[in-house]
């Protein structure tokens, strides 16, 4: 395979920030990507994620911090010089140019000898498996092929780093996934480094090989996916990785743990920060289920048949919404106790 | 069985006929009235001379210098003037797209399009007249030492074509250009293009067919100069221009059929450039100037 990445050890953003006018949208960013790892910067819309890739790609200036490339300062060179590779959310392919000379733009400007565009440039093609459309303008091709076009032209330069903006996000659920597998097979042929950007936790976990949790600007927790699923650092990571049962509670210690108050019954958790009095507990949907003689009494106020299984809303004597997953048929009106294993019960100081 | 014809009125529908369709008549009414009219009124009357057969008025034009001349005097005006127009307008929209207050600017231009071309004329010539602020200016600053001439020949008439004239596509290219997807310069430069190559390669590919129809709506306008060739030019020189010429055959010899027979060949003169710049725009990529599906 001709198509490899630049040698390099690693991109380092150090202290970075960014503000426009008053507005602080990136506050200290310290993060180090290493060659070939995938890195994924998630956070609910408006926290900051697409500016902090802007950054690295150069296509902003940072406010404060520096940003090196191992002992290269690259963060007043333009984004000409930086030599990244970038995916955009809406493709951004010439629509005048041809896939394949979309695709040679970057070794164009680089006034690489013709034989070897034209070498590199099928390589490419073959690479994201589109050889037979290499002729098209970009207008006749479906959104998943015109965001495959973008992925080769970004990688086709062979750039230190690729880094992507929300790039499927503009597909449909099918394709979504597809495209998904199609970047994890390019990656793990290529071993480029990537910085990807997603508000969708679900394509971080499945791609990434570390998240980096953004909100409100502010790095919030860098992990590995499985981490970041099981054992968020904070109450709003939790929100955002998908714990939808966010009650808050007074906490007592108890054992090991923590005795919680969901929906008046009393849970044992496992505190994550130094929990004492009022707390907030954290439980996913899928981790809550119905349990024989669960300690939580609730009525199921909405179910939805999602094909294996139940995703339910049910609310307790308290008035508390409980969302939760059932194997079993239930309907909205039924009576349901329901239990979550301690481990799975995360208690945040509130 | 024979299937049942739907109703007229649905057919008539699904051709893209129906009551929406009667507010285009008045519309054609007034083109009908005021432009097919009076355009195919001259153009019989051009074939009805006052003396000779029914080409004499063409081969009068043709034949004296005074008269045909008149098409290589505007085109000598009209065409720079387009040109600066158009060149000028680019880098200009470029700059502008990025300015986040568009409006005072996009005020400032407008006023010499609502102002029309007599008033900017006669703003020329007490602005430019020798005893006007800048040749007093150049005379103080001792520049010069006698007053510059810039009224009443060639550079008065291309001033305020430039004045009048620029605004105007100004506007046109600011909306070309802020058609284009801000995003595929952004790509651009990630694969290593410089602001001069991201121009050529990518800008300008996609704002040709804007420009070209640009061009033809400012050539139209140049070419049918005719306030400021009198009144900021030299009518009976370097300026005398083609509807100088018209006007004079209407008014002055009072030839109507002549000067129908140069107003034709003024549109002829004008349906051959815009023929050119349009068949040239149709061999560009038209496509959206965006990316995709955005």
């Amino acid at each position: 395979m001709a198509i490899v990445s630049r040698d390099f050890r690693e991109l380092r953003l150090d202290g970075v920030c960014r503000s426009f006018g008053q507005m602080h949208a990136l506050t200290d960013i310290t993060l180090a990507v290493g060659r070939g790892e995938f890195v994924a910067l998630v956070g609910p819309s408006g926290c900051g994620k697409s500016t902090a890739l802007n950054c690295i790609a150069g296509l902003l200036q940072v406010s404060a911090g520096r940003i090196w490339l191992d002992e290269r300062r690259i963060d007043d060179t333009g984004p000409e010089d930086r030599g990244f590779g970038m995916v955009f959310q809406n493709y951004a392919l010439f629509p005048h140019m041809s896939v394949r000379r979309n695709i040679a733009f970057g070794l164009a400007t680089q006034h690489r000898p013709k034989a070897e565009i034209t070498r590199r440039v099928e390589e490419a093609l073959a690479l994201v498996r589109l050889g037979a459309h290499g002729d098209k303008l970009p207008g006749q091709l479906s959104g998943g092929q015109q965001q495959r076009v973008a992925i080769a032209r970004a990688v086709v330069v062979e750039p230190p780093l690729v880094l992507m903006d929300e790039p499927l996000s503009n597909l449909d659920a099918k394709l979504r996934l597809e495209m998904r597998a199609e970047i994890r097979r390019i990656h793990a042929m290529l071993g480029c480094s990537t910085v990807y950007v997603t508000h969708d936790q679900e394509e971080a976990l499945s791609l990434a090989d570390r998240i980096v949790v953004l909100i409100d600007g502010r790095m919030r927790q860098v992990g590995t996916p499985e981490e970041l699923y099981t054992a968020p650092s904070s109450r709003d990571v939790a929100e955002f990785m998908g714990y939808r049962n966010l009650v808050t509670s007074r906490a007592e210690p108890d054992g090991n743990g923590v005795a919680v108050t969901v929906a008046g019954a009393r849970l044992k958790g496992t505190p994550f920060e130094a929990v004492g009095g009022e707390a907030v507990v954290a439980i996913r949907p899928d981790d809550l289920r119905p349990t024989p003689g669960g300690p939580i009494l609730a009525k199921v106020e909405i179910a939805e048949y999602h094909g294996r299984d139940f995703y339910a809303v049910a609310r307790g004597p308290d008035g508390t919404d409980l969302y939760f997953r059932s194997d079993e048929r239930i309907k909205a009106g039924d009576e349901v106790r329901l239990d979550a294993a301690p481990s799975r019960v995360l208690v945040y100081a509130a | 069985m024979r299937q049942a014809r739907p109703p007229l009125r649905w057919r008539l529908r699904e051709m893209g006929l129906d009551g929406v369709t009667l507010l285009v008549v008045p519309g054609v009414l007034f083109v009908l009235a005021l432009f097919i009219y009076p355009f195919v009124y001259g153009l019989v009357l051009s074939f009805h001379p006052k003396q000779g057969g029914a080409w004499a008025n063409y081969v009068t034009f043709f034949s004296n210098p005074y008269l045909y001349n008149t098409i290589s005097t505007t085109l000598g005006i009209a065409i720079p003037a387009t040109l600066i127009n158009v060149v000028a307008s680019v880098p200009v929209a470029m700059r502008v797209r990025l300015m986040k207050r568009q409006r005072l600017l996009t005020t400032i231009l407008v006023i010499p399009i609502t102002l029309g071309t007599v008033m900017v004329a006669e703003g020329l010539l007490t602005f430019l007249g020798p005893r006007g602020w800048f040749n007093r200016l150049l005379l103080l600053s001792g520049l010069v030492s006698s007053p510059v001439g810039l009224l009443h020949n060639y550079w008065g008439v291309m001033l305020s074509l430039v004045i009048t004239g620029f605004p105007f596509t100004f506007l046109l290219t600011l909306s070309y250009v802020t058609g284009i997807d801000p995003s595929l310069e952004h790509a651009g430069a990630m694969l290593g293009a410089r602001a001069r190559q991201r121009f050529f390669r990518i800008i300008l590919p996609l704002l040709a067919p804007g420009l070209a129809i640009t061009l033809a709506l400012a050539f139209v306008q140049a070419f049918t100069v005719f306030p400021s060739a009198i009144l900021v030019g030299q009518p009976q020189g370097t300026t005398r221009v083609i509807s100088i010429a018209a006007y004079q055959a209407a008014f002055e010899q009072y030839d109507y059929s002549l000067a129908s027979a140069i107003a034709m060949l003024m549109a002829l003169v004008q349906v051959v450039i815009i023929v050119l710049l349009l068949g040239g725009r149709s061999l560009l990529f038209r496509g959206p100037a965006s990316s995709g599906k955005g």
